[in-house]
């Protein structure tokens, strides 16, 4: 009998010839991630476990990513930056994305020129566009959404500090194989719909822990029909299913944008076997399908977005690793070019490359002309407020993040989570929708079917593609 | 392990997060540096809404947040229902409630990344029950945990429910986490 990608990639690192779901296998681990959130904890168990002057187990094989806590005057947060700094320095660990106008007193003023700082922003934006993403490895990060980069065809996942500390020394972890939901998408994209909608379709289905313990494979031409980038907000909301990875076959797509970026060349494509076994097995035509939100306090309170035009909002929220990509960028400058905002509106690049991009492109993700607005004049135009890259509001944050939820107001946003708290205050209300929804909605000031704006297919360019 | 866990239930209900086991605003603080971690227990629990907070009644604070040097909770097992510890990978959730005191956590099922955690780090021990104990047991019972027989007492209630065998896991839980584990089984030396 056949393997499915994440049973292929589990039995090559575990040395095996084949593995079964429900086993577990010690791995060897390909690249290990950490941010500023996490990276601390980690190093301290690190140096408890291994000894203060012990050396991690493959200093190139570590990536180190600030990007949640950046934008505050909190002084806790910046030693944290400086604890990172310290050991890449100590370690000499070469993939390090420095804050570098973080300098330890209070607010820090923004990198100037996105395009001229080490800084990147939100690591799993980051991971892939500084080339540590590749097909058939395994790639392990102190975030939860570390699953995003399951999107080229990778098996990556998240896992706390004392499994990453473990990681550091020895290069190993254990992993329970996951049996795989297989997730198969018919038909073509339509211009109303983006990635958002498909995967809140799937955790409105199967619930927030309907995919508890297992992987999720999606598949079929509608996925094939997405961008790359597209494909990452589906498998970065895996985890919003309770999965342990989510992942996509590899393409001429996927080929292109890692040949071009990968830091490594020493990596092998793995396929999905047709004869491989699955958990279950759930289908879609996208010709049917409509524009969802997920009412708060569950990603998986799905309802179609014209079923709550009843619902007042006080602020919409572009970002974030699901809906800060530069597509959903585009995705929402191309509503909102030539309109304005009815609700304040804040707009959070997810890397300082998506950043950049957004001064170089116009909303067809086009070189701009001279004279022609950026996606970034054009949002500005419309009354957003534009902020650094960084994780922000997101994930609520010191009290001074940009763009927190400090009071119990009701917002609509492309992130990813809208438990509790989630953004900031505990009674506040978040419905998460596509870039196309949020932008609807910013227009009107209410739940708003992206439908009423969209009437022909949305030209990304080649923005993001490469 | 010990095989015998006593302690006073702390009630909450399905899809406890970890944003409300801590608030990401807390997450600043380095689990490594003593004082800072003393912080984790002291604001753990802090992010369930009130109506949830201590079930049935609810609005019961986790750890007595009036003294303000006070990081300790009286009760020290807690009793969830679904798909508890979902959200992020963040250790500190189940760091923040084992610097609190608690010893077990006692629920239906979990969140993977919360489970795991909880095992490699020899936080606490992460029991199933496929009773909705969240419904049945309140805030404040005393209750009994015997691991080797897989029970858990109610000894205010007078009842006895089983618990899932912790299964491929026990052997780490029994080791205190994945380093005590892998010494002991010579992945490490
Ligand atoms: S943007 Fe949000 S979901 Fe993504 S890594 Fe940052 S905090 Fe996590």
């Amino acid at each position: 009998m056949g393997m499915t990608i994440t049973e292929k990639i589990l039995a090559r690192h575990a040395g095996k010839a084949r593995v079964a779901p429900g086993e577990n296998v010690w791995v060897n681990v390909d690249i290990l991630m950490t941010h500023d959130v996490c990276g601390p904890g980690t190093i301290g168990i690190f140096n408890e476990q291994f000894g203060a002057g012990a050396k991690v187990w493959d200093p190139d094989r570590v990536v180190i990513i600030p990007d949640h806590y950046i934008f505050t005057a909190d002084a806790i947060c910046h030693r944290n930056i400086q604890t990172l700094r310290d050991f890449v320095k100590a370690q000499g660990i070469r993939y390090y994305y420095d804050p570098d106008f973080v300098k330890g007193d209070g607010m820090p003023s923004p990198y100037r020129d996105p395009s001229q700082t080490r800084y990147k922003g939100v690591c799993h934006k980051a991971l892939p566009e500084e080339g540590h993403v590749r097909p058939g490895e395994i790639l392990l990060g102190t975030d939860s959404h570390t699953c995003t980069a399951g999107a080229l065809g990778q098996f990556a996942t998240g896992v706390g500090n004392t499994d990453a500390a473990f990681v550091l020394g020895t290069g190993k972890t254990w992993l329970k194989v996951p049996a795989t939901m297989k997730f198969v998408f018919h038909g073509h994209i339509p211009p109303y719909l983006s990635a958002k909608d498909l995967i809140l379709a799937v955790i409105g289905r199967i619930s927030v822990s309907g995919a508890t313990y297992r992987s999720l494979y999606f598949t079929g031409e509608g996925i094939a029909s997405l961008t790359l980038e597209d494909r990452m907000t589906l498998t970065n909301m895996a985890i919003e299913a309770g999965g342990k990875n989510g992942v996509c076959d590899v393409d001429e797509k996927t080929l292109r944008y890692v040949r071009s970026r990968s830091t490594r060349d020493d990596w092998e494509v793995v396929e999905e076997d047709d004869d491989a076994s699955y958990h279950s097995v759930h289908e879609w035509d996208l010709g049917a399908m409509e524009p969802l939100v997920a009412k708060p306090h569950s990603p998986d309170n799905t309802a179609a977005a014209r079923e709550c035009a009843d619902v007042k909002l006080d602020r919409a929220y572009v970002g974030s690793c699901t809906g800060g990509k530069i597509t959903d960028m585009i995705f929402v400058a191309s509503l909102l070019a030539g309109r304005e905002v009815k609700i304040p509106t804040f707009v959070v690049p997810g890397s300082t490359e998506v950043h950049a991009d957004m001064l170089r492109l116009n909303v067809r993700g086009q070189e701009k002309a001279a004279g022609e607005k950026s996606i970034w004049e054009t949002l500005e135009a419309a009354g957003c407020q534009m902020g650094a890259s960084s994780c922000a509001a997101c994930l609520g944050g010191p009290k001074d993040t940009f763009g927190r939820l400090n009071e119990p107001i009701n917002c609509i946003s492309t992130t990813n989570r809208n438990f509790p708290g989630r953004m900031g205050h505990k009674q506040a209300g978040v419905f998460l929708a596509s870039p196309l929804t949020v932008a609807a909605s910013a227009l009107t000031g209410h739940v708003t079917d992206p439908r009423e704006f969209v009437t022909k297919p949305i030209a990304t360019g080649e923005a993001g593609t490469v | 392990m010990q095989d015998i866990i006593t302690g006073i239930a702390y009630v909450v209900g399905d899809d406890v997060d970890t944003d409300q086991i801590i608030p990401a605003e807390y997450l600043m603080y380095n689990p490594s540096v003593p004082a800072e971690r003393k912080l984790f227990g002291r604001y753990a629990m802090v992010g369930v809404p009130p109506a949830g907070a201590g079930l049935p009644k609810g609005r019961v604070p986790f750890v007595d947040q009036t003294d303000e040097s006070n990081s300790r909770s009286r009760f020290s097992i807690v009793i969830g229902g679904r798909n508890f510890g979902c959200g992020s990978s963040r250790e500190h959730a189940p760091l923040a409630l084992a610097e609190a005191g608690v010893q077990a956590v006692v629920a239906e099922d979990y969140a993977r990344i919360f489970f795991r955690n909880s095992v490699n780090g020899g936080y606490l021990v992460p029991f199933q029950c496929a009773q909705r104990l969240c419904e049945s047991v309140q805030t404040g019972d005393e209750l009994e945990i015997r691991v080797a027989e897989g029970l858990l007492r109610n000894k205010t209630r007078n009842t006895t429910h089983k618990l899932e065998p912790l299964g491929d896991v026990a052997p780490i839980i029994e080791a205190g986490g994945v380093f005590e584990y892998a010494k002991r089984t010579g992945m490490l030396k």
